[in-house]
Parts: structure tokens; sequence; C-alpha cells
């Protein structure tokens, strides 16, 4: 059990921003919460009735009014100053990196993966060493990551809970999204809306690399990019064509049923 | 000149005000005595037992959802039941969870929350309110229930079609809402779009009326600033509903012909947008928050002033505030859409508009407070329920504040924070009030008391059973814990909380088992409860100067009202109330409108 | 003004009458897994007239490599396997083809069969399918098994049968059926992009899948002249006409080659319903 109203930590860089933000309206919104509530309940226990107390007759207090309308609106328009400045800074078109940022991404999502383009060694797309890995997003550390965002099918929703990210994704737009991640590590990548029955599934890993172990990762991938779906055969390599081919059905490393069309038995008969 | 001739100048297009003849029988048959009847009382009360049949239903909807998130992969107790395109050996499928989280919703608020406040307070109340003898057009009156009847059915039904019930939120966002192939969900899908714009006809029949009884058939001497204030709120909450449920029914037209007929008004492939439904839906929808909240704060206020045997604090803040959130809550429906890439400009205005709608919301909650101040705090049942609906939503409106500020709604947008929220002001907020309302006044309706041991007990147990399930959602959802899913364990950082989710999970089968309470007292009070007195809570309102139940056509002769409706305690009365129709010392009837309109002339 | 609100009122009660009867009618299409599987009374094979046609797949050149699946996010399937977990290769062994779908195509006449209550089962293991090819006939129950216990949809997309979309959370089993002959039907996991599988669906029992040596068999089929089609995921269709006496046996071949890759496979194709080949096929599961 886990009452506490404290935040996971940060690891984008604007997510210290975001928490702050979060902590000074928890402690203002705490302060009226508990100032309000406990007025309440002393009124319930110092104003209950009893024998002969009769209610004071008053139609109430203008300048008290007055004063508890322009207090709460000074403070929601406090809140709403500090809010804009690090919205603008998270989602605002202009502060968006374009094309300069240091990683460009596309993620895809469908029902129900998250379909991430790597531009490849390049950092460009469209220069035919691009690739595609399924539901695993890796990152360099301290570097901005851009991501264009769309969906091919339903809306979902892009949700990096530690970064502070979440931008939905939307078929038919293509909606820019950055961050920048400051500690390696793995994280979790979810869907955060609705989008079918397998929503609660649709979970792919983040995992923020240091920035040459990124690139060694990126180059091991794009080598290995011409086995990926829907390109040339792949350059020869036994130690996969043996896994491959253990058996007439090429699935000897399938290790618990062995042959799936054989176990059917009455095929062949 | 007799009362009826001094009715019929003054509301001279509203033919159905007649007033009944001193002892004369009512010799409607049964038919149109209780089925369709056109008297609003009757109505009033059709509507209470439709809405509350959907409330248990939406309710044993969200005892199984909470199965499944308390203990995601076992078998629920009965789930064999359901066929296995919805639970497999007992164990509930994703879709059907889905259908689950979708029908929930549409339930508690198009068929429960918003009925019962609107439906079934509205008819009872304003006529009485206003001191007229029936609504002013009864027959669209029937008209509005019985459209709202097989649009319930419909919703209803399609749980038992090919597909199920629809599954893609209450919201129904397409692309997932309009083809099926997303979703696994077709007929359902229609079905939802039928019902809901069948629905949007019988809101607007009953908007339509209210706003014409008020406006139209005051009793003389009722002024605007002499309204009660479930009244003003029924008001302004009737001109909410004529302006967005068109809109609602618009977009579930649109919506439909996207499913059927080929059409691609939120399908990108041909040119669609999916975001322009979410405009529509909360452009309705927004507004539908607040139809959901003021007839509730406008029942608190009664039931408060009430209780506190105190005048309203600030009668005239309540009123504006009342306005000015009805108005400002036509400028915020895109704080439903900060994460949806709809552009950041845009987020940053709707943040403004949605902060200072907290403004008139704090007003009330501080008058409310100013009431209870040096009273003469009287705890029956109802007031139990009101002063936890200022306590809860008090949580709620603050818990709104987070999520207002776009920063932290990139974080919390879609998680339990939000529905921690909803359920506080919607549950928290609105249905407390809806019991206050009830026990209220359900004696001036069935002429019997609520039984008010088993109140009381209704009331603590909700209350804290509410609380335990409620709460804390805050704080799964402050963790991340993403809304509707389906199984929270997949994810590690979830598993870890997950014994949150039973302990909210048991105290939500308690708090469901609760509200047996309540039917139970209904069914036994009808049964035998105790015979109500005419003014069992020593109430200012004019229904209350009339015997109970409330005979058809309601006053004997037109009442005149002398004062507002919350002269609790006046200093030069014995008595703590002093009725709105009782003239005072000194106070004469006042002559009829129109010698009075001769005289002013001159 | 009273007449109109008359009207007005009498009007929206006939609508909501209207819409609860359309909602009356809407509440009765039930569930179509629970349909009972009829048993039809018809003309079954006598065992001393009943014919047999055997046959090979041939294959010439040479297969491609299974694509590799990177099964990493999903520890509990990529366990099972020893090394790479691979797509299901397309299995071309001493010039023999498998997973050849091979069903009687033409010459059944208007013979209609009993509909087998013995299922057949598609298991979910290690996030595959298995079986890859599956044959069955229309009202026989289609047993899905998730034996790997973490989520698997099972979504199929047929053109002719109504299609169905559901989940399995959990290990269980669920059973479904196609009321109509179709091939093939196209299954996939939304979940994981890579599973895929393959339904042929006939209203006789005469369809059977190659195994790994390339070799069919259809039994039980009456006395006639046929034309069988065999349909292979990658290298397309081809057809393949054989007669066969009262009792006796034939053999009927197919080749495929390499160069097929590519071709355009019919998937769906609605099956002319009054001309359905007439044989009895060994659908193995079934028959036995």
């Amino acid at each position: 059990m886990d009452w506490s109203w404290f935040l996971p930590d940060p690891v984008s860089t604007f997510g210290g921003e975001i928490d702050t933000l979060y902590y000074w309206i928890l402690g203002i919104t705490g302060f009226i919460f508990v100032v309000t509530e406990a007025v309440l309940v002393w009124f319930v226990f110092r104003y209950r009735h009893k024998e002969g107390r009769r209610a004071h007759y008053s139609h109430g207090n203008k300048r008290l009014e007055i004063v508890w309308t322009v207090i709460p609106f000074l403070i929601v328009v406090g809140i709403s100053w500090a809010s804009t400045e690090v919205w603008m800074e998270v989602k605002a078109a202009d502060r968006v990196p374009a094309v300069e940022a240091d990683l460009p991404l596309r993620v895809a999502a469908k029902q129900f993966e998250w379909n991430v383009t790597y531009p490849g060694p390049d950092g460009e797309f469209d220069t035919g060493d691009e690739f595609v890995k399924r539901n695993q997003l890796h990152i360099p550390v301290g570097r901005t990551v851009r991501i264009d965002l769309t969906s091919e099918d339903v809306i979902h929703s892009f949700f990096l809970p530690d970064f502070r990210v979440k931008q939905d994704a939307v078929p038919g737009m293509v909606i820019p999204v950055w961050f920048q991640a400051t500690e390696t590590g793995e994280y979790p990548l979810a869907c955060a809306e609705l989008c079918g029955l397998g929503h609660y599934r649709m979970r792919a890993q983040v995992t923020v690399h240091e920035v040459e172990e990124f690139e060694r990762w990126l180059a091991t991938e794009t080598g290995a990019a011409g086995v990926e779906p829907g390109t040339a055969p792949a350059p020869a390599d036994t130690a996969r064509i043996e896994t491959g081919q253990g058996d007439g059905d090429g699935e000897a490393a399938s290790a618990p049923a062995g042959d799936e069309d054989s176990g059917k038995g009455g095929d062949r008969a | 000149m007799t009362t009826t001739a001094t009715t019929a100048e003054r509301v001279p297009n509203v033919s159905v005000q007649h007033w009944a003849e001193p002892g004369h029988e009512d010799d409607r048959s049964f038919w149109r005595k209780y089925v369709f009847s056109t008297d609003h009382k009757v109505i009033g009360s059709q509507f209470l037992f439709l809405s509350l049949f959907f409330l248990f239903v939406g309710g044993a909807l969200a005892m199984m959802m909470r199965w499944q998130l308390g203990f995601p992969g076992e078998p629920m107790p009965g789930g064999g039941v359901f066929g296995q395109a919805k639970a497999v050996q007992g164990i509930l499928l994703p879709e059907f969870y889905n259908s689950l989280v979708t029908m929930h919703g549409t339930f508690m608020i198009f068929f429960a929350i918003m009925p019962l406040l609107v439906g079934v307070f509205g008819n009872w109340l304003i006529p009485l309110h206003v001191g007229a003898a029936d609504m002013a057009f009864p027959r669209l009156n029937m008209a509005s229930f019985w459209t709202a009847v097989p649009a319930g059915v419909l919703m209803l039904a399609s749980f038992w079609v090919t597909g199920g019930a629809a599954g893609a939120g209450w919201t129904a966002y397409p692309p997932l809402s309009a083809v099926p192939e997303f979703s696994g969900v077709s007929m359902g899908q229609k079905l939802w779009c039928v019902s809901i714009a069948v629905l949007g006809f019988s809101s607007l029949m009953g908007a339509v009326n209210y706003i014409t009884t008020i406006v139209n058939m005051r009793a003389p001497g009722l002024g605007w600033m002499r309204l009660s204030l479930p009244v003003w709120a029924l008001f302004i909450t009737a001109i909410l509903i004529l302006l967005a449920i068109p809109v609602l029914t618009g977009a579930a037209i649109l919506l439909l012909f996207d499913q059927t007929i080929g059409t691609a008004f939120f399908l990108p492939e041909a040119g669609g947008q999916p975001l322009l439904w979410q405009h529509l839906f909360w452009y309705f929808g927004h507004p539908e928050v607040y139809i959901l909240i003021l007839p509730a704060m406008g029942i608190a206020s009664e039931v408060i002033a009430n209780g506190s045997r105190k005048p309203i604090f600030g009668y005239r803040f309540m009123v504006a505030a009342i306005v000015t959130i009805a108005f400002l809550g036509w400028i915020v429906w895109g704080h439903h859409m900060f994460q949806s890439g709809m552009n950041p400009l845009l987020g940053t205005s709707f943040m403004f508009s949605t902060m200072v709608i907290a403004v008139p919301s704090a007003i009330k909650t501080f008058n409310w407070l100013g009431t209870m101040w040096r009273g003469d705090l009287h705890f029956h049942v109802p007031m139990l329920n009101a002063v936890a609906f200022v306590a809860m939503f008090i949580i709620g409106g603050l818990s709104g504040i987070f999520m207002a500020s776009t920063p932290i709604d990139i974080y919390i947008h879609d998680t339990y924070f939000i529905v921690a929220h909803l359920h506080y002001v919607l549950f928290g907020g609105s249905l407390f009030a809806i019991f206050a309302g009830i026990y209220f006044w359900f004696p001036k309706f069935f002429g019997k008391m609520l039984n008010p041991t088993l109140g009381k007990i209704h009331f603590w147990t909700s209350f804290v059973f509410f609380n335990l399930v409620f709460f804390p959602m805050h704080n799964i959802g402050l963790k991340g814990h993403m809304r509707r899913i389906y199984d929270p364990t997949q994810y590690e950082w979830l598993a870890e909380i997950q014994p949150m989710n039973t302990f909210m999970s048991v105290s939500a089968f308690l708090l469901g088992t609760a509200q047996l309470l309540f039917l139970a007292n209904i069914v036994w009070s009808l049964w035998k409860g105790e015979d109500a007195p005419p003014n069992p809570w020593k109430a200012n309102t004019l229904e209350w100067s009339i015997p109970s139940p409330a005979p058809h056509g309601n006053f004997e002769e037109m009442p005149t009202v002398y004062r507002g409706p919350y002269e609790y305690s006046a200093p030069e009365r014995e008595e703590d109330h002093w009725p709105m129709g009782e003239p005072g010392p000194g106070e004469e009837r006042p002559p009829p409108e129109e010698q009075r309109r001769k005289e002013a002339a001159g | 003004m009273r007449e109109l609100l008359r009207r007005v009122g009498g009007m929206a009660l006939v609508s909501g009458v209207a819409v609860a009867l359309a909602c009356g009618g809407a509440e009765e299409p039930g569930e179509a897994p629970e349909e009972e599987v009829a048993e039809e009374a018809g003309p079954v094979v006598p065992p001393d007239s009943a014919a047999t046609i055997t046959g090979v797949v041939n294959f010439e050149g040479t297969a491609p490599e299974p694509e590799p699946i990177d099964m990493s996010e999903e520890p509990t399937c990529a366990e099972q396997y020893e090394g790479q977990p691979r797509k299901h290769p397309v299995v071309a062994v001493d010039g023999k083809l498998a997973r050849v779908y091979v069903h009687v195509k033409e010459g059944l006449g208007d013979r209609t069969f009993p509909t087998p209550s013995e299922p057949v089962t598609l298991d979910q293991q290690g996030c595959r399918y298995r079986p890859h090819v599956l044959a069955i006939q229309v009202g026989q129950p289609l047993e899905i098994v998730n034996s790997d216990g973490i989520l698997h949809n099972i979504n199929t997309q047929p053109q002719v049968n109504r299609g169905f979309n559901i989940s399995q959370p959990v290990e269980m089993t669920t059973t479904r059926d196609f009321t109509d002959p179709e091939v093939m039907i196209p299954v996939k996991c939304d979940v994981h992009g890579w599973m895929e599988a393959y339904i042929g669906v006939q209203d006789h029992p005469y369809a059977a899948v190659s195994d790994s040596s390339g070799a069919f068999t259809l039994e039980n089929l009456p006395p006639g002249d046929y034309v069988l089609e065999a349909w292979h995921e990658r290298y397309g269709v081809q057809t393949a006409s054989v007669s066969v006496e009262a009792g006796g046996s034939a053999q009927a071949d197919f080749s495929y080659s390499a160069d097929m890759a590519g071709a355009e496979v019919p998937l769906g194709e609605p099956i002319d319903l009054h001309d359905h080949g007439s044989e009895t096929a060994s659908r193995a599961a079934v028959s036995r």
C-alpha cells in the first residue's frame, strides 16, 4: 500500500519543472483543503443543534464574499501563469526541436504495438538505412530526441511516465514530441488512451543508453536491419540458419511441442 | 376576481394551468394516473424509478470492473453466467471489460445522474417551487419520460447483441468507435449512437418545459430573486441542456453515419478528422459536467439552509455563481484535449478559462460554510448527505486544479487521478446531493418518511466506503496508473501497487452493498413507512404548505409569495422558519397583477 | 395549441414505441459461438466403395529463410526457444513442400456431409500458432487454446464468414465455428504482430494439409471425378483433376517452384456453393 503523494523520480530535462509546479499546486490546494475541511468539521461540532440554540439571522456579508472571490481568482491566475511557462516549453510548436534534434525518430502506433523507426547512423530518414524496432525505444542519454508521432488505426497515447511525456497519437496527424533523458536505465512506455481489447498490454520498453553504447547499438542494428521484415534476404548468418532448420519443419528450436503439424496427428493418415 | 382568472391573464399561452377545485375527486384512470400521466409529480417519480434502476445497473457494472482490477485473471464469482464472448470460465475478457467501462460511464452519466437531477428534481420541484399547478406543457413532459425509456432499453439491450455493448469508452472517440474492425463491436456501437440521440430528444423536451414554466408560471410575488436555489440551478441547467444536447445529438448522428453509410466525418483516410469528434463531444461534454453538478448544488443549498436553520449566505452571490459557472462552462471544453494534439496555444487559453471557473465554485463552497456558520445545525439524514456533498465537492474541486494546469495534465491525463477527480465530483458531489434531495423530498411525493435509522446507516457506510474506494485513486494516479486498463499487473511498476487496487475493490464491494440499504429503505418506507406530515423539515418553500403527498393539481388556490425561500430564524418570529406563502404581520395579499399594473401606470 | 401539443406528444410516443420494438428485435440475435452443431443427415460413403486420393506436393528450388522474430519483449514466449525464434518457415525439404492446404474443389455434386462434433485445435504456444495451416469443416468446433498465459487476441479476417476478434488474456480455451466454406481465413494476433495462421473451411470433410514430406491423403471419398486445389500462402494456388473408382485409390501430385513466390495468393475466395467438389477428404484430426 502506497499512500504517497510524491511523484516518481523524473528522468527528463523538463520533468523537474513539471514536478516543481506539481508540488506547488499540491501545497496550495493541500493547504486550502485542510483549512476548509477543518472549518467544516469545526462548524459541524461547534454549531450542532442544542436545546435553546437559535441560528444567527444573517443574509451574508458582501465584503467577505468579495474577499473570497478575489483571493481564489488571484491564486488560479498565478497558477495558470506559472503553468504556461512550462507548458510552452514542453509542447509549443516553436520549441519542439526541428530536424536538428540529436536523434529524430518516427513512432507509429497501431493496435497494439509501438513501431519505432530509427534513421540509421546517418541520422536521416529516407536514405535507405533506417530500420524499425517493435516495442523498443532506444535512446541516448543527454541527447534531444524528437519523435514524429502518428497512428495507423485508432487514437493511442504515447505515455512515458518517468519522462513526464504524454501525447495522443492520432491517425491522420503527425504530432511532434520531444524530450531529453537525464539518466540511463530501462523505463516503461504505455498506451494511455483506450484503443481496443489489447489496450492494457500495449506497452514497450524504453532503454536509455550511454551515448557510445547507443552508437554501438545503432551500428549493430543497422547491420542486422537487412533481415527486418520487408527487406531483401539476410546476409548468411550461420547461427540463425542452424537454429532455424533443425528439423524438417525448421522448428527444432521450438521446444514445447516439436513439430506442430505432426502434432495434429491425422493430417497425412 | 378569482384566482383562476388571474392565472389565465398572467400566462395567456398556457392553457393547462387549471386549479383543482377543492374537494374535487381525482377520477383519472389507472393508466392516466400512473403510467401515461401528465402530472409532473408522477413523471418525476417515474424518472426516479427509471434512473435508480440504471444507477444500480451502472453500479453492478462497476462492481465487475472492480473485480477484474482487484483480482485480475481470477474467475469472477457468478461470471459463468456470461456467454463466452464476455467471460471464459468466469474470467472477464478485455473486450467485455471495455464494454463495462463504456457502459458504466454511459449509464451513470446519461441514465442515472442526469435524469436523477434533471428529470426527477426538475419535475418534482419546479412547479411546486414556483407555485404552479403543473408544468407549462404537461404532455410534452410525459413524452420526455416516454422517450427516455426506449433510449434506456436500447442502451441496455446492446449487451445482448452480437459483439456486445459499445466498448470505446463513454466518450466514444473515433476511429475506435466508428470502425467495427478496430473495436470488435459493431451493432453495440450503433445502438449507443441511436440511444444517445433518442435520449437527447427527451432532455430537450424537458428543458423547454422547465424554462417556460419558470419564466411564465411563477406565482404572484415570486420575483427572480425569491426563487429557490434548486429552481435557479435547474433553470440555468435547462438552458445548458437546450444549447449543449443538440451538439451531442448531431455528433452522435454523424458518428452513426460513419458507422453505417460510409461517411468519414471522423475518419482520416477519407479526409475526416478524429479531433472534430472530440471538439463536438466536449463542446457538449463540459456543459454536461455542469448539468450534472449545478442542480446538485441547488439541492445542497436548499438542504443546508434548512438544516442550519439559517438564511443562505449570500443568496445573490450564489445565483451569480451559478450563472457564471454556466457561462464559463462553454469555453473550457478544450481542457479535456490538452494532450490530444490540439494546438498547444489553445491549451493555454483553455487553461485560463478552466482555472477561472474554480472561482465561482469556491464562492459557492465558502457560502455554504458561511451558511453553517453560527447556525443551529440539525443533522437529519438530508443534512448529513448535503454536508458530505460540500466536503467531497471541495476535494473534487481542488483536484481539478491539478489537471487544469496543462503541464501537470501531461502526466496525470488519462490516469486514475482523473478517475478520482470525476468520482469525487459526480459521486461524492452529485450523488450525495441526490441522496440528500431524495431523503428530503420523498415524503412530499410519497406521503411516507424514509426511515431515518436506515438512512443514517446508509449515509455513514456510503461516506466511509466512498472515500476508501476513491481517495486512493489519487495516489495510484500519481504513480502513473492509466485508466481503462484491464489488468494493471501487466506493468511492473503497477504490479507493485496492486494491493491498492485490491483494497479499493473490496471497499467498492462494500460501497455497492451499502447502496442496497438505500433501496431497501425506499421499498420498506413505501410499504410501511411512517406517514409524512405536510412539513416534516419545517421548510419554507411552497410545497410544504400543502399536504403530503402533494395532491393532483398541487395548490388549492394560487399561492402568493411574500418572501424569499430561506427566511430561517428571523428574529421577529418565534418559530425558526417562515413559509414563503404565509403573510407576515400587516402584509396583505397583494392585489392581482392586472390591477397593480393599472395602478403603476397611473 | 393544445391540439399541437397532443400531436407532438403522440408522435413522440409513437416513435418511442417504434424504437422500443426495434430494440426488442435487436436483442434477439444471440451469440454465435453457442450455436449447436447441427447433425445433418447426408449420404455417408459406404465403407466398401470408399476411395482414397493420395498425393505429394513437390517443390523445386530453395525456400527462403524464415524471418527471425524479436521476442525479447515477451520473455514467457522467448524462453521456449533455444535459439532465435523465427516465423513459420516455408518448409521445403528434399524437393517436397509442406503446409499446403489441399481440398476437393469440384466433383462432390449436391452431397451433404455430417458436421463433425470433434473439435479442431488451434493452439497459441510460444507466441506462435500451432498449427500454422489448419483444415476445418463448416460448423465444426474450433477450439482456440492459449497455452502461453499471456494476452493473445485471435483476429480472424474472413471475406465470407463473419469474422471474430476475441481475446484470451490468460490460459484458456474458447470455442468458435464458421458458417461458410472459405479458402483461406487469415488469423493474426494484434498483440504479437508476427503471429499468423490460415484456416481453410469446407462444408465437406475432404481437405488436408501436406506434412513435412509433402504428402497428403484424402480418404473415404465417394467414387467420381474431382478437381483438387492446393493452396500455399507464398506460392499460390494450383489445381489437379483426378478420378477414383469405388474402393480404389488414385494419385494427385502438385508441383511448386521457388519462382512462383510472390504469386497472387487468393484469400477468402468464395466457394461456389452449388458445385462443391465431391469427395471424401481425410481431414485428419477430423475424420478419425
